[in-house]
């Protein structure tokens, strides 16, 4: 059924030079759905994440984001595009000239007609869902790690987009904030019927929020299913991924 | 915009350096074209050329200060001596302010502003690359040339003419300082001797040139910054090679306006 389909990759090949990062990899993402993918440092998924929303060419195949060929698209389209869509960065990438406030306000200002009243709301609000309305005055450069991590996440989910790209939204947050992020994602999910693509380590995460997930691994998707089949899989690598010890074979 | 990929290894050959250099070139071509093909259109991001010009301004005018003193102070010292042993010395303050508005002042104001700013602009949008800043706000569908690299092209384009007149005003000073340690001078007389030898024509050709330098120092550390790549040592590449990049394009720029101006008013010459 095409029309459940909000992305939709086909044969998607990246490389940087010689390195295929990437090797013809075909998935989709429905509608509403939580997609997690797993995979072990450095084998491609912030660039999986990247080519998605059109920062990266890839080299073949199509990415399709309802039924529109992204690789096709003229900078404007593909802008019209990205305003539904949010996207998280693994290091945050806050603006560190602008202050948190700034930092939020930023894209609701230059894409979004909201008056002064209503941006300020949506500040507040997003910084309560991060737990963290206090440092609606600071620097990027006063924030602890986590907190950018935090910040990045609340500047990104504060329009409300229909798709969200995460990437390890979870690192280095401590276990109960790591938690309180996982629910925020799934409340987004449930209440904006928003749908996320979310790479991650974090088995805990994941298990709350994915109702799918892939794993990479040498270019390819290795394994798809539930969290649940990946994490019983008699297979030897994925055993290894997830159990707490090295399992030797 | 499609940028020609620059080749950075430890030891780079001859050949590569060749390459880097040409590649640069006709990067920089395509980001000046990319600049006047967008700054046209709305936005105008008005309130931040405002914000890029203050800080500009306030961040060179404690060197420039001290610039144009030295210039108009160390230009009547060595001339003096000279003018004195044809007796001369009455041409002493058409010399300074001659010399000073036609060449002088416009030249090292802008080489200043290389040293200072250029690097500035290389350092500051070289670590919103490589940190990802600017890849963010592509993403959430804000064009970064314009909000970052018009923007600050602007403002050195504007900013860079009104520092220099102060430059010359102010080694016109300098000069008259310099008077006074070798002989007296009234203040008046070295006043009026400026104004009569400086015409309103020779002021032209001076000022003008500072918009094409402001645009380079402008443009040229934009460039560096906005395709930094390689984490800090990026950033540290983008901010030297700008000023290197900006004091050169300074030079020969300037020779080539001198050459224009000879041409159209050959008077000036
Ligand atoms: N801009 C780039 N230029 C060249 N190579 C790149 C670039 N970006 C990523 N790579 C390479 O692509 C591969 C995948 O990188 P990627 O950042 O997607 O890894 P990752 O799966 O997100 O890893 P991690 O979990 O550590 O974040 C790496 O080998 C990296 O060296
Ligand atoms: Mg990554």
């Amino acid at each position: 059924m095409a029309d459940s389909r909000l992305i939709r990759i086909e044969n998607l090949t990246k490389r940087f030079g010689d390195l295929v990062v990437l090797n013809d990899i075909s998935l989709h993402v429905d509608y509403g759905e939580n997609f997690v993918v797993f995979g072990q440092s450095g084998t491609g998924k912030s660039v999986l994440l990247k080519c998605i929303i059109g920062l990266l060419k890839p080299e073949a195949g199509n990415i399709f984001i309802k039924d529109k060929n992204i690789i096709e698209l003229k900078k404007k389209e593909l802008n019209k595009i990205r305003k539904n869509i949010g996207f998280l960065f693994q290091g945050a990438a806050l603006y560190d000239s602008m202050t948190v406030r700034e930092n939020l306000e930023f894209t609701l200002k230059k894409n979004f007609n909201f008056t002064q009243k209503e941006i300020d709301e949506k500040v507040i609000n997003a910084l309560e869902h991060v737990s963290l309305e206090e440092a609606i005055d600071k620097m990027p450069s006063e924030l602890s790690g986590g907190m950018k991590k935090r910040i990045g996440l609340a500047r990104s989910i504060i329009t409300e987009p229909e798709l969200m790209l995460y990437d390890e939204p979870t690192t280095g947050l401590d276990p109960i904030t790591s938690k309180e992020i996982s629910e925020l994602i799934l409340t987004l999910q449930k209440r904006l019927n928003m749908t996320s693509i979310v790479v991650t380590h974090d088995l805990i995460c994941a298990n709350i929020i994915a109702d799918r997930a892939i794993f990479l691994r040498d270019s390819k998707i290795s394994y798809e299913g539930t969290i649940d089949e990946l994490v019983q899989s008699d297979d030897y690598f994925l055993r290894n991924f997830f159990s707490k010890e090295i399992i030797k074979e | 915009m499609n940028l020609p990929q620059l080749k950075f290894n430890k030891r780079a050959t001859a050949s590569e350096i060749v390459f880097n250099f040409f590649a640069s070139i006709g990067g920089l071509t395509i980001f000046v074209v990319e600049f006047f093909k967008q700054v046209f259109i709305p936005p105008y991001e008005i309130a931040e050329v405002k914000k890029h010009m203050d800080e500009l301004g306030v961040k060179t005018f404690p060197i420039v200060s001290v610039t144009g003193l030295i210039i108009g102070l160390v230009l009547a010292l060595q001339s003096w001596p000279v003018l004195a042993r044809f007796g001369a010395t009455d041409f002493l303050p058409a010399m300074v302010s001659l010399s000073v508005v036609r060449e002088l002042g416009p030249v090292i104001t802008a080489l200043i502003f290389a040293g200072r700013v250029s690097s500035g602009i290389g350092a500051e949008l070289g670590s919103m690359r490589v940190t990802e800043q600017i890849d963010a706000m592509e993403v959430s569908a804000i064009n970064p040339f314009k909000y970052l690299v018009v923007t600050r092209v602007v403002a050195t384009t504007m900013i860079l003419p009104v520092l220099t007149v102060y430059v010359v005003f102010i080694a016109i000073i300098g000069g008259y300082i310099a008077v006074i340690i070798a002989e007296s001078m009234s203040f008046t007389y070295y006043q009026n001797a400026v104004i009569n030898a400086i015409e309103f024509g020779d002021f032209i050709p001076g000022i003008a040139k500072t918009f094409v330098f402001g645009f380079i120092v402008g443009i040229v550390g934009s460039f560096k910054g906005f395709t930094a790549e390689g984490g800090t040592e990026g950033v540290g590449r983008a901010s030297t090679t700008a000023v290197v990049m900006a004091s050169l394009l300074i030079l020969i720029f300037d020779m080539i306006l001198v050459k224009i101006t000879m041409w159209l008013w050959p008077t000036l010459g």
